[in-house]
């Protein structure tokens, strides 16, 4: 069923354009059926999965490299895909109101269910394998969702950096799951899980946790990697309410709670999560402040989010990994539904730049209350949940048993900062005087667009108002996921008079403060703007433009449209690679033996020798097919006197064709001259003499290992009495190899019709 | 002979590669029949050499005498070299068809310099 | 190229070289020869005529255009194969009868055989196909 409820989500994105056809304007409401039966399905599971069962369930696939199809629904990925197909109902909804009119809105629904169902199969996964592969989905898709508006070239460019850069993080990803899984000896997590010990002794250690934080960090925008999540607000609305409230971004942040019982623990651990993280939400709400655009205000906060929940993840408390559950829930709930409002204020407006918007209450009541709890709850003030969050966050770095003060300061400044973007966002915008700001027609919302950022809105209240309907049904379950015990949270909106009161307090006075200061510090940063240059986003448009000349140069020199240099590379890298294996594995041993020879065969080998050299020396085209034909009978001599009678026959008879061959085409090819340069003809005599010594070294250091083999005694043994033939070449080639033979006869074949074509194609394209 | 045969797979090999160097087209080609010729000698001399034993089992015999040569780079080459003539047509008139009378394998427009 | 010579030992030659194609076919699993041996021998059988009378000559006699034995000589090759999944062994096994040819003669035929005469065909038809469209190219 699990499996089901992933794999559903794509199902339904291949008839999303069909069912548009069918639906039109009502196709968001059809195509929502799937998440809501999706919530309906999990939240079904809250109860028993509170109870402390997990769900388990896999489907052969590469059974042979312990790669499977399966699935882990426990607390964790509980809270994530309530959360995912929850809001991701409310997105489905709202892109029908959202793009109405949009032509290619099929392939939006289309790339938008199959985001959804990718980070459903992300969080679910209990594989390494799978979880890498909806991993890399999520990448594809929401690249596809970010560069929706294709026609624009910064759309494409913003959509391009999510891509290399979640992506290549999730390379790196996936080398850190094979080294886990050699280590471990598995690739099933809800079987490592289960394992009372983590990776924290091991000897690859280091390298498998940094591998593995680089593809969380990637994908969850931890600086120094964290532009690409500002950037991706060229996608349309919707695409940023889902990718960076609830999924895509979270994705790193859940493989770090769920990767906690395997990796985390120690020190390093601790030291990385709580730099990275304590840095990035800084960062973030810092850069947030001085956004214009209400999109980019928001991706700001975004990133502060996921760093707070990278820092809270890294705490060395059940208090940390509580407040990060907690206020992940939160986090999902107010930015999604500011990220919708914001793109209602577009959508009605035109426009989302900050200083323009002016007293939007009156236009939007409905859109302005969910607008208004949801900043409440992102600035932490009771009765919302956001408050429950910060105060949670507050406990946890209160409490720590070192770097008490480094962190809880961290923690206020971030939240700080976090309140006066809320009042940013919130205050003028909607509730400023309502002056120049032209509002041209007054039509009235549609309710598929006000509907998904009230209910999130509304919900972060209710959870604030009574938080027990969250902390037993998905935050304990969460934590005891995430900690492998049994965990019971009980949260409240106010614990009586508490160090974490005093923390609020302060954090509230000092966000108003700096809210009244805003214009001002604005007014100074705006000068020093020249900043962004060192910025990350700058190397990583450094390292795409050296990308490029490398690939440039490399065409240039490699790809230079001679086909005698390209031979030579290609002669150059085999004679290297051959090379150096000989010298550094075998060494230049060889084992001169007593060797028989004849007369006759001195002879043979003479002819050959000097054929070979006339094709080389002669200027005349018929002498050197001569000179081959020599060389091809001398082989087939060598084939007689050494015990291979077909192959001697067979030589003898394409010899001889070779010679036909050649002779009717010859008079239709260039003269046999050369046209190289003296230098040229000394360095081409160098690689030969060079590639025919590496040759005959090979062979004779190949000629001192054992000879004969197992395969060869195989045949000989079987050839009459398994195979009925006496003739044991023959049985090989069509029984014992007869699918090689199959193929070989096919590749003949296929020469013969190319022969054909090309000469036929030709002479009709003359005739005509 | 095994030392001699070597000494000839390299000369082949030494040939085949002067030849595929050159720019000439023909001499590209003969450079290919070498080359296929040379790695047929390489599989055929690097499995042993062993003088006038055909694996061939005697009539009324289960298994063949000991010491015949080994079957298996005999049925490999022999497959091989009737591939490499079908191959060896195709080049032919595939490079009969791009470069005509061309003396060069060099793409037209950079024709004249030697690189 | 139309040497009277030529003619004339095409005519006697043609015959037997034939005929010594499918001896080598024929024997080919129990002495040197096959499939492939065989056909290159067929096919230089016709290559013969070819040059004693001219690709158009030699097309007539065959009757049959050369990429359609190349065709058959596959679907051969593969069908031999496909005998074995019938009886639900793997693809290619081989599958032995005896032919009893009476007074205590047996003649062993089995899918091996079948297979070596799709090689036999795929040979002499791409040989045939590559230097007859060749030659009237002249």
């Amino acid at each position: 069923m699990i499996a089901l409820s992933v794999v559903s989500g794509f199902v339904l994105a291949l008839t999303a354009p069909l069912l548009l056809r069918l639906f039109h304007h009502r196709t968001g409401w059809i195509l929502a059926l799937l998440p809501i039966a999706l919530t309906v399905f999990y939240a079904g599971h809250v109860g028993p999965v509170s109870s402390g069962l997990t769900f388990y369930e896999s489907h052969v696939w590469v059974a042979a490299l312990g790669i499977h199809f399966s699935f882990l629904l426990d607390g964790l990925s509980l809270v994530f895909s309530l959360l995912i197909a929850g809001i991701g109902t409310l997105i489905v909804i709202y892109s029908g109101g959202y793009l109405h009119g949009t032509t290619e809105l099929g392939r939006f629904y289309m790339y938008i269910l199959a985001f959804m169902a990718s980070m459903l199969g992300l969080v679910l996964a209990s594989n390494f394998i799978t979880l890498f592969i909806f991993w890399e989905l999520t990448s594809l898709t929401s690249y596809l969702l970010i560069g929706f508006e294709h026609r624009r070239a910064s759309a494409r460019e913003a959509a391009l950096q999510a891509l290399l850069v979640t992506g290549i993080g999730g390379l790196v990803l996936l080398a850190g799951f094979l080294l886990i899984g050699q280590v471990a000896g598995t690739l099933e997590m809800a079987e490592l899980l289960t394992r009372p010990q983590g990776l924290g002794g091991n000897s690859l250690y280091v390298p498998i946790l940094i591998l593995v934080l680089v593809g969380a960090f990637t994908k969850s925008a931890q600086t120094p990697f964290h532009f690409w999540l500002p950037s991706a607000m060229e996608g349309p609305t919707p695409v940023s309410a889902f990718l960076h409230s609830a999924t895509m971004v979270k994705a790193g942040v859940y493989l770090l709670l769920r990767m906690t019982p395997v990796l985390g623990g120690t020190e390093l651990w601790q030291i990385l999560l709580t730099t990275f993280g304590g840095v990035t939400m800084v960062l973030g709400a810092a850069m947030a402040l001085f956004q214009t655009d209400l999109k980019r205000l928001l991706a700001y906060t975004t990133v502060n989010g996921l760093g707070m929940l990278v820092f809270l993840t890294g705490l060395p408390s059940r208090a940390g990994i509580t407040a990060a559950l907690v206020f992940l829930v939160t986090h999902a709930l107010y930015k999604g539904s500011l990220f919708l409002t914001a793109g209602v204020v577009d959508h009605e407006t035109g426009t989302r730049d900050i200083r323009q918007l002016r007293g939007l209450y009156t236009q939007m009541p409905l859109v302005t209350v969910a607008a208004l709890l949801a900043a409440l709850s992102m600035a932490g003030l009771p009765p919302l949940l956001g408050f429950i969050a910060k105060e949670s966050i507050y406990e946890a770095t209160w409490h720590l048993s070192r770097w008490t003060l480094a962190g809880t300061a961290a923690a206020v400044t971030a939240n700080m900062m976090l309140f006066a973007a809320a009042g940013l966002f919130v205050l003028r915008p909607f509730f400023g005087r309502s002056g120049t700001a032209d509002h041209h027609d007054h039509h009235p919302i549609p309710i598929s667009l006000w509907l998904g950022p009230l209910v999130l809105a509304v919900m972060g209240l209710l959870g604030g108002l009574l938080p027990g309907l969250v902390d037993g049904s998905v935050i304990s379950p969460g934590v005891s996921a995430v900690l492998q015990t049994t965990a019971d949270i009980h949260l409240s909106l106010f614990h009586g008079i508490t160090p974490m009161l005093g923390l609020s307090a302060l954090t509230v006075i000092l966000g108003a403060a700096l809210y009244g200061l805003h214009p001002k510090l604005s007014r100074w940063v705006a000068r020093r703007s020249g900043w962004a240059r060192f910025g990350p986003a700058a190397w990583y448009e450094h390292g795409l433009g050296a990308v490029k000349h490398l690939a440039e140069w490399q065409t240039l020199v490699l790809q230079s449209g001679h086909l005698h240099i390209y031979i030579l590379i290609i002669l150059l890298a085999t004679m290297g690679g051959v090379g150096a294996t000989l010298i550094l594995r075998e060494g230049l041993v060889v084992d001169w033996q007593p060797d028989s020879v004849r007369v006759y065969e001195i002879i043979v080998v003479i002819l050959m020798l000097v054929a070979a050299l006339v094709t080389i020396r002669s200027d005349s085209r018929l002498s050197a097919i001569v000179a081959v034909g020599v060389v091809g009978y001398g082989m087939a001599l060598l084939f007689i006197d050494f015990g291979a009678p077909d192959l001697a026959m067979t030589q003898f008879i394409i010899e001889t064709m070779t010679v036909i061959l050649f002779a009717l085409i010859i008079y239709h090819l260039p003269k046999y001259r050369s046209i190289c340069s003296r230098a040229q003809r000394v360095r081409n005599a160098l690689v030969a003499v060079a590639g025919g010594g590496l040759m005959t070294l090979l062979l004779l250091i190949a000629l001192t290992v054992q000879r004969g083999s197992r395969l060869a005694d195989f045949f000989k043994e079987n050839s009459l009495i398994s195979a009925h033939g006496r003739n044991i070449v023959n049985v090989i080639i069509v029984d014992f190899r007869g699918m090689d033979t199959l193929g070989e006869i096919t590749v003949l074949a296929i020469a013969g019709a190319g022969v054909y074509t090309l000469l036929k194609l030709r002479l009709e394209g003359r005739n005509r | 002979m095994e030392i001699l045969t070597s000494i000839v797979v390299g000369g082949l090999f030494g040939s085949a590669i002067y030849l595929l160097l050159s720019r000439t087209p023909v001499k590209l080609i003969i450079g290919l029949v070498l080359l296929s010729n040379a790695i047929n000698l390489l599989i055929f001399v690097a499995a042993g050499l062993t003088r006038g034993k055909p694996p061939l089992i005697p009539a009324g015999a289960l298994r063949p005498v000991a010491g015949v040569s080994d079957p298996l780079p005999q049925a490999l080459i022999l497959t091989a070299i009737v591939i490499s003539f079908g191959v060896l047509a195709f080049a032919l008139v595939l490079f009969r068809q791009a470069f005509g009378q061309e003396p060069s394998t060099s793409k037209p427009d950079t024709e004249s310099t030697c690189t | 190229m139309n040497s009277l010579i030529l003619v004339t030992a095409t005519r006697i030659l043609m015959p037997m070289l034939l005929l010594l194609s499918a001896f080598l076919l024929l024997r080919g699993h129990n002495e040197p020869g096959g499939g492939f041996i065989g056909g290159l021998v067929a096919a230089s059988t016709f290559i013969l005529h070819c040059f004693a009378h001219g690709p158009e000559e030699t097309r007539k006699l065959l009757r049959i255009q050369p990429g359609y034995v190349v065709a058959i000589g596959l679907l051969l090759a593969m069908a031999s194969g496909c005998l074995s999944l019938m009886s639900g062994m793997p693809f290619m096994t081989g599958l032995w009868g005896d032919l009893n040819l009476g007074g205590g003669q047996h003649l062993p035929v089995g899918t091996p055989v079948i297979f070596d005469i799709g090689v036999y065909l795929v040979v002499i038809g791409a040989m045939l196909e590559i230097v007859l469209t060749l030659a009237e190219e002249e």
